[in-house]
């Protein structure tokens, strides 16, 4: 078990009297990529900025290596970041852009020249040295920012939403080279994203958030599988979300029908949310069905078609490889380890 | 199309700007009589300290008002939008007041008998002479074109990305790296305009230097008023004179625009 490289613990920030981070704790493994995931206005971003130093919190303390950096200022914090339009230096050509940090701390002529031609060939932009930013592609000043913090060696890397402003065709790419990255220079990740399929694309841990508080912390299989609310399962994928109650342990109530399931410990007659995804539902003939419903809409989806089947209390959004017959009623199964239980959101 | 809309101002450059200039170029090499020569040109160099004068008040002038205006401008950048603007039209209340009069203000402030000096006189102090002095010119100078010097600071300066600082801060430079290292070159555009718009009027001016200097300041604006309306009437030394004027202008604004170009080098 590696050690903890970021400990946050009971971060506190308001903004004008509005509280933006409600006591938050966290502790981030070092040489992990960690996604901070949630919908604008959740806090991801004011987390990202306190591990950065650019926010000092209202309480509560933040730990580098062991050592308390809370009071300390961005400058002085073995932390580089990626900031989300980038924020080159447009008075600087590309390679005074990535210099910048080490000339700051007064390196060698000779080292910095070495340092900045690694760099320029990680990130695929030998030749560019002269190159003014402002004549860059949205990619191009997007490693460019990439190169100039991690020029410094910094033992965690931030990243506030580095890809949004790109296609999704560049985004997918960068996704994967930013991965390959992480995992070459061997140091810790902090990424910040609201892009779910990005953040399970490359995280090894993803920190659910929402309204200042993290709601789950898990690898993106345990996050997508296990999902400890209505809120991360409707987040993370496609999910039908239902109410249900729980009628005693591995029995659930849904739409009126008693299905088997795995999950114990909710206690008896107890009202749950229950999440299905679109996946794991299967269309069978209705006379094989507890449930049934019609087919309203089949929109077909390249590797599946998206189906909604309306029964007579809930709109069910079924994947499926094979369409069914708008109009027709067909019925609706799954298996008892596919039912997700949560607790009722407050 | 493009060609037809453009030819109103075309015209009206033609008019009022090359022909007046090649006018003055004429007069300036002509006599009189209009025969042509060199003599008044020559003439010029007589008034050599008048012009050395002239930079030197202006140049002082234009250092003060880039001291006092960066400072301001830094700060208003940082506080809250609304009170911007509040503190942008006090420094622009000033310019709504007639020229003549802020300046003629500044006279009965100054004088040996002025307001300044009668609250010096309560402490026993003074009288000191403060009007009729280099000093007063200055202070007129720095007094009117202030404005100048912070309108265009301010608009380059609040645009400045506040996510290039923070990435300063990030990349390891403390407050003092960042300011030398980022916001100043990234400044200089406005620097050099506010440079421009308070240096060029602030060396041709008559006024300040007529009312605020006494007889003993004069400056090229004063002299080249006394060829055209004063009693050493000669509108082709004037001429002369101005011509020169522009051409010094010229250089020194080229010379400034070369350092320009060359800043973000210089300071990395």
């Amino acid at each position: 078990m590696s050690k903890n490289i970021v400990s946050l613990e009971n971060i506190a920030v308001s903004f004008d009297g509005e509280k933006v981070l409600n006591n938050i704790s966290l502790d981030i493994k070092d040489k992990e990529f960690v996604t901070l995931l949630g919908p604008s206005g959740c806090g991801k971003t004011t987390t990202l900025r306190t591990i950065g130093g650019f926010i000092t919190p209202d309480s509560g303390s933040v730990k580098f290596d062991g050592k308390d950096i809370t009071s300390l200022p961005p400058y002085k914090r073995n932390v580089n970041t990626v900031f989300q339009r980038y924020a080159l230096f447009p008075h600087l050509n590309v390679f005074e852009n990535i210099a910048f940090g080490l000339k700051v701390k007064k390196f060698s002529d000779k080292e910095i020249q070495r340092r900045v031609g690694e760099m320029l060939e990680l990130v695929n932009l030998k030749g560019f040295e002269k190159r003014s930013t402002d004549r860059l592609s949205g990619g191009q000043q997007q490693r460019v920012a990439i190169a100039r913090a991690l020029v410094n060696e910094p033992k965690v890397l931030l990243l506030d939403e580095p890809l949004g402003a790109l296609d999704l065709k560049l985004r997918k790419e960068m996704q994967i080279e930013l991965k390959r990255m992480q995992q070459r220079l061997e140091i810790t990740f902090v990424y910040v994203t609201h892009d779910q399929e990005e953040a399970l694309t490359m995280s090894d841990t993803v920190v659910v958030m929402k309204d200042g508080d993290i709601l789950q912390v898990g690898s993106p299989v345990d996050i997508y599988n296990e999902p400890k609310n209505a809120f991360v399962a409707d987040f993370i994928g496609e999910s039908n979300i239902l109410s249900g109650l729980m009628v005693k342990d591995l029995l659930v109530e849904i739409s009126g029908k008693r299905f088997e399931c795995v999950d114990t410990g909710f206690g008896e007659n107890v009202g749950v949310d229950v999440v299905i995804r679109p996946e794991d539902i299967k269309l069978t003939d209705e006379k094989d069905a507890e449930l049934s419903g019609v087919v309203q809409s089949v929109t077909f989806k390249g590797v599946h078609y998206e189906m909604v089947i309306e029964t007579y209390d809930h709109n069910w959004l079924v994947h499926s490889t094979k369409a069914a017959e708008p109009g027709s009623t067909v019925g609706i199964t799954f298996d008892p380890y596919d039912i997700h239980i949560m607790n009722k959101m407050k | 199309m493009k060609k037809l809309i453009s030819t109103p101002y075309l015209l009206w450059m033609a008019v009022f700007i090359i022909v007046p200039l090649i006018m003055v170029a004429y007069f300036a090499v002509t006599t009189a009589d209009g025969a042509f020569t060199f003599d008044n040109l020559a003439a010029v160099s007589q008034y050599a300290n008048i012009f050395v004068r002239s930079i030197y008040l202006a140049a002082i002038a234009t250092v003060i008002c880039l001291v006092i205006a960066y400072p301001l401008v830094m700060i208003l950048a940082r506080i809250d939008v609304s009170f911007q603007s509040t503190v942008l039209m006090i420094v622009m209340l000033p310019m709504w007041m007639n020229f003549l009069l802020r300046t003629y203000a500044w006279m009965t402030l100054l004088g040996n008998n002025g307001l300044i000096n009668m609250l010096f006189g309560l402490f026993g102090l003074g009288p000191f002479r403060m009007l009729n002095t280099q000093g007063a010119v200055v202070l007129g100078m720095v007094y009117n074109y202030l404005p100048f010097m912070i309108l265009p600071l301010y608009n380059v300066i609040v645009k400045i990305d506040k996510s290039v600082i923070d990435a300063a801060h990030d990349l390891g430079c403390n407050n003092a790296g960042t300011f030398v290292k980022v916001i100043l070159p990234l400044s200089v555009p406005g620097v050099m305009s506010g440079i421009t718009m308070v240096f060029v009027p602030a060396i041709s001016t008559f006024i300040i230097s007529r009312m605020l200097g006494g007889g003993s300041n004069l400056l090229i604006g004063d002299l080249i008023e006394m060829q055209f309306l004063g009693n050493s009437y000669n509108p082709n030394l004037g001429a002369a004179i101005s011509l020169v004027l522009m051409v010094i202008i010229l250089l020194i604004m080229t010379l400034l625009n070369q350092f320009d170009d060359d800043e973000d080098r210089v300071l990395m």
